[in-house]
């Protein structure tokens, strides 16, 4: 049979405020246990929420920037349930008003073409803490720091068909919260996370089949490979006679499976209810127009933009305007260069893309800054190094080995413009290619390229091409 | 309205209260009379009634994005019941 | 010295008369003395309660005291004191040393106010009687075997017996009230959002407010004056300009329309009650008031919407008390849900029980419209009779509660019987109405309340109705004999 893949995504993102959602405790990654618990994040007897401005501003930029509607009024609702981690025994959250209402986005697929994913909400709540499974003698810590800090639970229509779709969605909410500043999108420290509603149903079949929800997944690698995995152990259990379960499960990327949670087995019953203790929010036109004033310049018109006055082609530009960062990089790179837009797009979408990738960095842990990058390109540019020598200027940049100059300087990369020398090398290289040159005056106009290789080569790649190709011509 | 034994025991759990066995019954009693009480609303005409959440139509208001607390984790878990290494401890919590 | 009111106190001690130490150590000697018999303190902290009189002397001594500074007064034990223990009257926080002041406290210890300690109460404020305290029932001091009400019982029984000159309660259905009708004196639960909340351990957040109790309408007064005001820690408070209270106290009454809500008198209301309480509006005729019957129609719906929004908001409120970071924890866990269960099982008295598992239920799911939703549209066609009403008078009367005290354990065993000690106090609660109690009369040995309501924010016309009336009776200043 034929199977179709129906995923939706609860992505959660942390927003960048100074203090907490609803307390003034500092929101800061790693601080030591329970430094950043106050008394209202602790849910000590008699504490009251007050609601951090900051937040609201940040979600209504989100619903601006993709369109959404904006609730001008919304309420807060307790989501109760007992958990360690979560102190006062309620989650405070959005239920039937959230701040910001349905809006779609726009996802590039791998074969170019458009599609459409729906959102169908975003809205505030608080995070929990953490509980430490290290062992205390049997027991479980809680760590409060992180409960209180904002969230942004942005939850999509299961529009996607693929796990590549999923990611394709999770990126491009991944790029934009950064562009708009309201989320540090730091994966690793669960800034920003996911949940995947997984189902599958037969090919041409309308109604949905019953769903799985696989939690807290903060990699875009393994989202991609939990969702697969889910996915061909839902289409076993089917086509084996069995029925799925509607559970939640959590995906192990050491053993690469998901597997039900065990704390999750009881059918929750959060009694939601509006807050009694926060009024309902109202967001007045006049403070919707002044965050739409801040908005920063979105990913599709900074594409444009690069290729408008960089003239950059367009998938380039596609690549260089992925993330904020990476933007803002080129952007760095191109302006310390004095201009060099078409070299620093190709020095970073191939050069530096691949060593991150190959291993494995984040841009932000590059070993070569947009700095020393722009130098190196300067050194193409005023023919002191040449193209070819400069991929080995960044490897050994790379490799922490210094800036491009100190590299030059220590290597003896420097280009070669004394002609004498070059001369030397030519009339050495034309001695020992009688054939060649012979072929050159018959009229084989290729071989012109060959010979300029070996004069390349016999310099060590330092000899300056334009000069050699010159001087090789006067020669012949 | 009445409550069985199986509500008190449903409603308990979901509270997250021990309720001993022998007192179910009377618990069932209890609630049941209270609900007797409160069914006086089903006869009450409230259609077209706004939901009245707050005694005033006042608006949430929002406080500047400040840090205005500092660590006071000594003096919080000093009235902790089990704590180690600045964590509060709880028996194993299963994922 | 005990005697006197918060008024002339300030006097005595401004004057000279007697210091701040002297008046605190008679109190805590009539405490040592007196209070065995009532019950109504759970905590005394006779040190502090020194070092704050000596502050306060010196305060009075460098001419920087304000009309509360060196007076002793007690803190219902739900509000959270700095280093004091808070136990809410409940084995839950028995051994809880709140790491906090409410804002409440750390006004009054700005105004210089002496606290003698903690007053007992029902188990986190739920009950009519103070008989669900882990502390054991308080008595009333005009009648031991009697009931002082609840569930700031312990407030109201220390100002009927002069172990304070007056304290702070909490109102969610009548809680200030109620006890003030049954022990006698003078309470006063404000408009909704007026007295911060925080640091006052909630009950139920849409209805909590916090009150002055005093032997006397002047004394709410002085004492709501240091309480009121906006706080930012609390989202409900309500960003308003605190009045002098005392300005208007000597304003006449005449031309003061009066509404009687004829529902307020009529089945379940005690013959020797309506007695007292129209002598007391026939006092107010005197004074120059028009009386005019008026009707509350929903009055009959207050307690069943109470009893589904209060303890929902509850059922929610007291989640946070689960044995993992402050409070009660059970012996042995033997694992997280074992945890859970006994430390609130073992925690929670029977009537907490039975509240939070009514609120678990009207909120669970298939119940939440049936239940609470029906019951906020209730409440806001309750809260709409009151608009209707102060559109033709400027206060309502009647009774505060349908009975005078009654024998302790005569209504415990029936939660339903007791729910209804507060018929006619909870709706101003639902509606976020300010209401007084004030000492009426006698029937026996035991006091019967008058209850004012008043609109929005007018706790000064309230207290200056409530004063006029105890210029010409006083039944306030009286004392019950055994604490003369």
């Amino acid at each position: 049979m034929q199977w179709e893949v129906v995923i939706g995504l609860e992505i959660h993102a942390q927003l960048a405020t100074q203090s907490k959602i609803f307390s003034g405790a500092a929101i800061a990654y790693g601080a030591e246990p329970n430094t950043q618990a106050c008394a209202v994040d602790l849910g000590l007897p008699g504490v009251l929420p007050v609601l951090n401005a900051e937040a609201v501003r940040m979600a209504v930029k989100f619903g601006l920037a993709t369109g959404c509607e904006i609730g001008q009024r919304s309420i807060f609702a307790r989501k109760n349930y007992f958990y360690p981690d979560l102190p006062k025994g309620y989650q405070i959250s959005q239920h039937d008003l959230p701040i910001v209402g349905r809006g779609a986005l726009e996802i590039e697929l791998e074969d170019g073409s458009i599609k459409i994913v729906g959102i169908t909400r975003a809205h505030l709540e608080e995070d929990a803490g953490k509980s430490l499974h290290e062992d205390f003698a049997g027991l479980t810590g809680i760590d409060l720091n992180r409960a209180g800090t904002p969230l942004l639970e942005i939850v999509s229509e299961p529009d996607m068909r693929s796990a590549k779709e999923a990611v394709a969605y999770m990126r491009k909410i991944h790029a934009l919260v950064q562009y708009l500043e309201i989320c540090d999108g730091n994966m690793q420290e669960g800034s920003f996370r996911c949940d995947a509603n997984v189902s599958v149903r037969p090919k041409g079949q309308h109604a949905f089949g019953t769903r799985a929800e696989i939690k807290n997944l903060n990699s875009f690698r393994y989202i991609e490979r939990a969702i697969n995995f889910e996915v061909e152990r839902q289409i076993d259990v089917i086509e084996g006679g069995g029925t799925i379960v509607q559970e939640t499960r959590l995906y192990d990327p050491d053993k690469h499976e998901t597997r039900s949670m065990r704390s999750k087995e009881e059918a929750f019953d959060y009694r939601y209810f509006p807050d009694p203790d926060l009024l309902p929010v109202v967001i007045e036109d006049s403070f919707i127009e002044a965050v739409r004033a801040t908005l920063p310049e979105l990913p599709a018109a900074k594409k444009q933009r690069f290729e408008q006055d960089y003239g950059l082609k367009g998938d380039e530009a596609a690549i260089l305007t992925g993330s904020r960062e990476l933007a803002s990089y080129f952007e760095t790179v191109v302006q310390a260069s004095g201009g060099e837009a078409k070299l620093a797009a190709n020095w970073v979408t191939s050069e530096l893309l691949g060593a991150l990738n190959r291993d494995g960095k984040e841009l932000g842990d590059s070993p070569v800054s947009a700095e020393m990058l722009a130098l190196m390109i300067k050194r193409i540019v005023d023919n002191t190094i040449s193209g070819k020598i400069a991929k080995q200027v960044f490897a050994a940049m790379w490799a922490g080995e210094g800036d491009a100059d100190t590299i030059i300087a220590a290597k003896g990369l420097k280009q070669v413009t004394d002609t004498g020398f070059i001369e030397k090398i030519i009339d050495e290289v034309l001695a020992n290619s009688p054939t060649q040159v012979a072929d050159y005056k018959a009229g084989k106009e290729k071989m012109l390229g060959y010979l300029v290789g070996q004069i390349m080569k016999a310099s060590q790649g330092k000899a300056n091409p334009a000069q050699v190709n010159q001087l090789l011509k006067q020669k012949l | 309205m009445s409550l069985e034994r199986s509500d008190v025991e449903r409603i308990a759990h979901l509270a997250r209260l021990e309720v001993a066995e022998k007192d179910i019954s009377e618990y069932a009693r209890n609630l049941s009379n209270i609900f007797g009480l409160v069914a006086q609303l089903e006869a009450v005409d409230t259609d077209g009634v706004k939901p009245m959440a707050h005694p005033f139509d006042a608006v949430q208001r929002l406080r500047a994005d400040e840090v205005t607390e500092s660590n006071q984790r000594d003096h919080f878990q000093q009235i902790a019941p089990k704590v180690a290494d600045g964590l509060y401890l709880v028996p194993k919590v299963l994922d | 010295m005990h005697t006197k009111t918060v008024a002339q106190l300030a006097q005595g001690l401004q004057q000279g008369e007697f210091s701040s130490v002297e008046l605190t150590t008679a109190y805590l000697e009539r405490i040592e003395k007196l209070d065995g018999q009532v019950n109504a303190y759970v905590t005394v902290t006779a040190e502090q309660a020194l070092v704050a009189a000596r502050a306060a002397d010196a305060r009075i001594k460098a001419g920087t005291a304000g009309p509360l500074t060196g007076i002793p007064i007690a803190h219902k034990d739900i509000f959270c004191t700095d280093g004091v223990r808070t136990s809410c009257g409940s084995k839950m926080l028995d051994n809880f040393v709140a790491p906090y002041d409410a804002t409440v406290v750390s006004r009054f210890k700005e105004a210089g106010v002496v606290m003698l300690g903690k007053t007992n109460m029902d188990e986190f404020a739920m009950g009519s009687s103070n008989e669900t305290s882990y502390y054991g029932p308080v008595r009333n001091p005009w009648d031991l075997n009697a009931v002082p009400g609840g569930s700031s019982g312990g407030s109201a029984a220390v100002v009927a017996a002069r172990l304070a000159a007056a304290s702070t309660g909490t109102d969610t259905g009548g809680s200030i009230r109620q006890p003030a009708a049954l022990c006698g004196i003078t309470g006063l639960k404000p408009t909704y959002g007026l007295v911060s909340r925080y640091g006052m351990i909630a009950f139920a957040s849409s209805l909590d407010q916090a009150g002055p109790m005093a032997q006397s309408a002047e004394d709410c007064a002085i004492m709501l004056g240091a309480m009121a005001g906006f706080d930012k820690r609390d989202s409900t408070s309500l960003e308003r300009s605190v009045p002098d209270y005392r300005a208007g106290l000597n304003n006449p009454l005449a031309g003061l329309k009066i509404g009687l809500p004829k529902e307020y008198f009529g089945e379940g209301l005690d013959a020797g009650v309506a007695r007292v309480v129209e002598a007391a509006i026939a006092e107010y005729k005197k004074l120059g008031a028009e009386v005019i019957e008026i009707s509350l129609p929903n009055t009959h719906l207050a307690v069943p919407v109470y009893y589904v929004v209060a303890p929902a908001e509850c059922s929610s409120n007291l989640s946070r008390f689960d044995g993992v970071r402050f409070g009660y924890r059970c012996e042995d866990p033997k694992d997280l849900m074992d945890l859970y269960k006994r430390s609130r099982g073992e925690g929670f008295g029977p009537e907490v029980k039975r509240r939070i598992m009514i609120g678990t239920y009207v909120l669970s799911a298939g119940y939440y419209d049936a239940y609470y939703l029906k019951a906020q549209k209730a409440r806001q066609l309750i809260s709409n009779d009151f608009k209707s009403a102060f559109e033709q008078v400027d206060v309502i009367m009647g009774p505060t509660a349908p009975t005078v005290a009654f024998n302790l354990g005569e209504k415990s065993s029936d939660p339903v019987t007791m729910y209804l000690s507060d018929i006619y106090t909870i709706a101003a609660n639902l509606a976020g109405l300010p209401g007084m109690s004030i000492p009426a009369g006698f029937v026996g040995n035991r006091p019967v309340g008058l209850q004012l309501i008043g609109n929005y924010f007018d706790e000064a016309r309230l207290l200056n109705v409530a004063h006029q009336y105890q210029q010409v009776s006083d039944w306030h200043s009286r004392l019950p004999d055994g604490f003369k």
